[in-house]
């Protein structure tokens, strides 16, 4: 599983913030099945629930780790502070989301009569997210979406090269250039650009509204498909929920310098948080692509094949069916890892 | 006999007091490609209904754009209903079907969605109405490139806006005996914006206790409609949002075939029409489905208070669906336009005849 950047890193720490809602009982879950799979790594935890700031010590930490696994941090709506999910994303310049969405074998979705193996490459550092917002008068408010060229065509090639490298055959440039002419197509423009560079891959684009009723109707049309910010936060949970649920997804938010390890449908549940019925999947995913980009790569297939046993066996969370706790899923893999090992 | 209960999801909102006995003049633009085709369907199956409805045909396409003669005919009518028109390729050219909405300040954009049980999905549960904020959002035009390689464009959020189509929903769940409204937005990250929409929504729900209030965000709402469509009823949504999340129920229930629209204006101003293209690739081949156009006409009938000639139609598009025998191509039947057409006069005079 390539995401570039290979870190490098000899002494395998990494910096783990547990997050709110859900988050602590996830990640607890990634650290006890690691445990068991023997993974040799160190965590330094950082614990920045219920709106802490976002520390120096923290940045600092991610980025001498150059590794990190989070759980989803709460943001208000309406009022309080900007999005601290955004915040790291933007110090750490971590500009690619990469979030694979592939039909698990014994996890039943409504989409199992066709084959769904899509990954989604989000911009993650402009766009609607710009947080750029003013009251222009009382009750006129405006919100600004910045597209540029420099980001655009830096995201575009992360989706070629990820290609690439994992043998993809297909790239699909989601967008609503017919509307926003400049914004949506400058990134557009950018994107068939870029892709004159990999004659070996075909590419193709497709308007956002458009594209999410291709995603339900036939899913397997799609391979890579690489978006503006907003449109990858949709298609990405339209894609965890084509597999079967928002707790299945893995992902990934990939800069030049580091990496943070996610849900790929990141939310922090706090209809569920607190009573053992998270799925963990997802972040178990994402904790194997961190494996593989660490280059541990017989502990990530260790940690990858006792989730897909446990699963096939019929042990599930209640999101998808089963009855199993937070705690008995992950106690069946970690059950499933010992029994294997040696 | 027709009580405000038994409203069907293909409906609008509408101070029906002129109604009924009067002969009502509807401006109907067919279009291109399939248009004429499946506008003629309509008129087929309203004067087999015997609807009191009179048509003013005009024509705008490509060529013609939207001419003077067709805005007066429509804001002498107030009412049109308008098969597809193919926007210009090309530079300056805005979207005909934009030009119209703008031109007559059609506010809100009401798109139901439901399973028709002779359609086969992967989902059987569909029963959703979109209603969509049409006038502003992230369709302002507003967009500039302040130095090369970096474009802004601004996305324009109004209390009034927000306010009139929070209203809107709530009146029609209200009309339409639909229990929930849930509000879609993304105010964790644009925090003024659509948190200014969220506001105006929240404010309207408190005036309307009877109908339950709810706020998604559009991540959460697009994975929720595709694990389990059953829990969504009414949605109220800004622009973009409306866009996207239309096009995703449509998809629930197998495409454009079967979605109808209305766009709603102040003092009943309304147009009506089916959301998809005018496939050039069937267009004059009689293979056109007019499901969806019919849908919006009934949608329109039910707008100006004639619930009797909608229900006629409605029960024999929907029979004639499920019964599967006749029906187009696009929903995996043998049928021509017309031999479907011509099964929904059938069904009607039929019913007409029994009482
Ligand atoms: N890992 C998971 N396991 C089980 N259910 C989950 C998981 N992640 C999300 N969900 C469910 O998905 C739904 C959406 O989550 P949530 O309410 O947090 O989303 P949201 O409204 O977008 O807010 P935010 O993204 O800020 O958390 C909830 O019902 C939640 O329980
Ligand atoms: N009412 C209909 N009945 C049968 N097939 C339809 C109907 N509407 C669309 N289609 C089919 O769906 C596909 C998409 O056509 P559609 O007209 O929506 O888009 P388009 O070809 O891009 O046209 P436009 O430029 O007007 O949007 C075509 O294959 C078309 O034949
Ligand atoms: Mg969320
Ligand atoms: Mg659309």
């Amino acid at each position: 599983n390539y995401l570039g950047y290979t870190s490098g890193v000899q002494k395998k720490t990494v910096t783990v913030i547990p997050g709110d809602g859900i988050g602590p009982e996830i990640t607890s879950s990634v650290m006890g099945v690691f445990q068991a799979a023997k993974v040799p790594i160190e965590w330094e935890i950082f614990d920045i629930s219920g709106g802490q700031p976002i520390s120096q010590e923290l940045i600092a930490s991610i980025s001498r780790n150059k590794v990190a696994l989070k759980g989803p941090l709460y943001t208000e709506i309406l009022s309080g502070s900007q999005s601290r999910n955004m915040e790291l994303r933007k110090a750490l310049d971590l500009y690619a989301h990469v979030i694979p969405c592939k039909q698990i074998p014994g996890i039943t979705a409504r989409h199992d009569d066709v084959k769904v193996d899509l990954v989604v490459i989000r911009e993650n550092t402009q766009g609607e997210y710009s947080g750029l917002e003013q009251t222009l008068t009382p009750g006129v408010v405006q919100s600004l979406k910045i597209i540029t060229k420099e980001a655009s065509e830096r995201i575009a090639r992360y989706a070629f090269e990820y290609a690439k490298a994992n043998g993809r055959k297909k790239v699909t440039a989601v967008h609503k250039a017919n509307i926003q002419k400049q914004t949506d197509g400058l990134f557009l423009a950018t994107c068939t650009e870029i892709a004159k560079e990999y004659p070996e891959i075909t590419y193709d684009n497709t308007i956002i509204d458009n594209c999410c009723m291709q995603l339900v109707k036939s899913p397997e049309q799609y391979d890579v498909m690489v978006t503006p910010n907003l449109y990858g936060n949709i298609v990405s949970n339209i894609g965890a929920a084509l597999i079967g649920g928002p707790g299945l997804a893995g992902g990934a938010n990939v800069g030049e310098r580091s990496i943070i390890f996610e849900m790929g449908a990141h939310h922090v549940a706090a209809d569920i948080a607190g009573k053992d019925k998270a799925n963990p999947t997802g972040l178990l995913f994402a904790s194997v692509m961190m494996l593989k980009h660490l280059g541990l790569n017989d502990h990530a297939s260790k940690v990858e094949n006792a989730i897909n046993a446990v699963i096939k066996e019929g042990n599930k969370t209640t999101d998808i069916g089963g009855t199993a706790s937070t705690k008995e899923f992950t106690g069946a893999i970690i059950d499933y890892i010992e029994k294997n090992q040696n | 006999m027709f009580s405000r209960k038994s409203l069907s999801i293909f409906s609008t909102l509408r101070n029906y007091s002129s109604t009924t006995s009067k002969i009502q003049r509807v401006t109907l633009i067919p279009g291109d490609g399939i248009g004429p085709e499946i506008a003629e369907s309509v008129k087929k199956v309203f004067s087999a209904v015997k609807a009191p409805i009179e048509w003013e045909t005009v024509v705008v396409d490509a060529n013609t754009g939207i001419s003077k003669e067709v805005i007066e005919s429509i804001k002498t009518n107030k009412i049109g209903l308008k098969g597809p028109i193919s926007t210009p390729i090309g530079t300056g050219h805005q979207s005909l079907n934009l030009g119209l909405r703008k031109t007559f300040n059609l506010y809100a954009n009401v798109r139901p969605c439901l399973s028709v049980p002779g359609h086969k999905t992967r989902y059987d549960d569909v029963n959703t109405v979109v209603i969509r904020e049409n006038t502003e959002g992230e369709y302002s035009g507003i967009e500039n490139q302040p130095v090369k390689g970096v474009a802004q464009s601004i996305k324009i959020i109004t209390k009034e806006a927000s306010t009139r189509i929070a209203n809107y929903a709530f009146q029609y769940a209200m009309a339409n005996g639909r229990k929930k409204v849930t509000c879609i937005h993304k105010a964790n990250i644009m925090k003024q914006s659509d948190g200014l929409f969220v506001k105006s929504c929240r404010e309207v729900s408190t005036r309307y206790p009877s109908v339950k209030y709810e706020e998604l965000t559009i991540d959460n709402n697009c994975m929720q409609l595709v694990l389990n469509p059953a829990q969504l009823d009414v949605m109220v949504l800004p622009n973009l949002y409306g866009d996207i999340v239309s096009d995703l129920c449509a998809g629930l229930i197998g495409g454009l075939g079967l979605t109808p629209s209305g766009n709603i204006g102040d003092h009943g101003t309304a147009i009506f029409e089916a959301v998809h293209g005018t496939a050039p690739d069937i267009a004059g081949k009689n293979l056109a489905n007019p499901t969806a156009l019919i849908l919006s006409s009934i949608m329109m009938l039910r707008h100006l208070g004639h619930f009797y000639e909608a229900s006629l139609i409605e029960n024999a598009v929907l029979n004639t669906l499920s019964e599967g025998k006749v029906k187009t191509k696009d929903l995996g039947g043998q049928s021509t336009c017309t031999e479907y057409t011509n099964e929904l006069v059938r069904k009607i005079t039929e019913s007409l005849n029994k009482k």
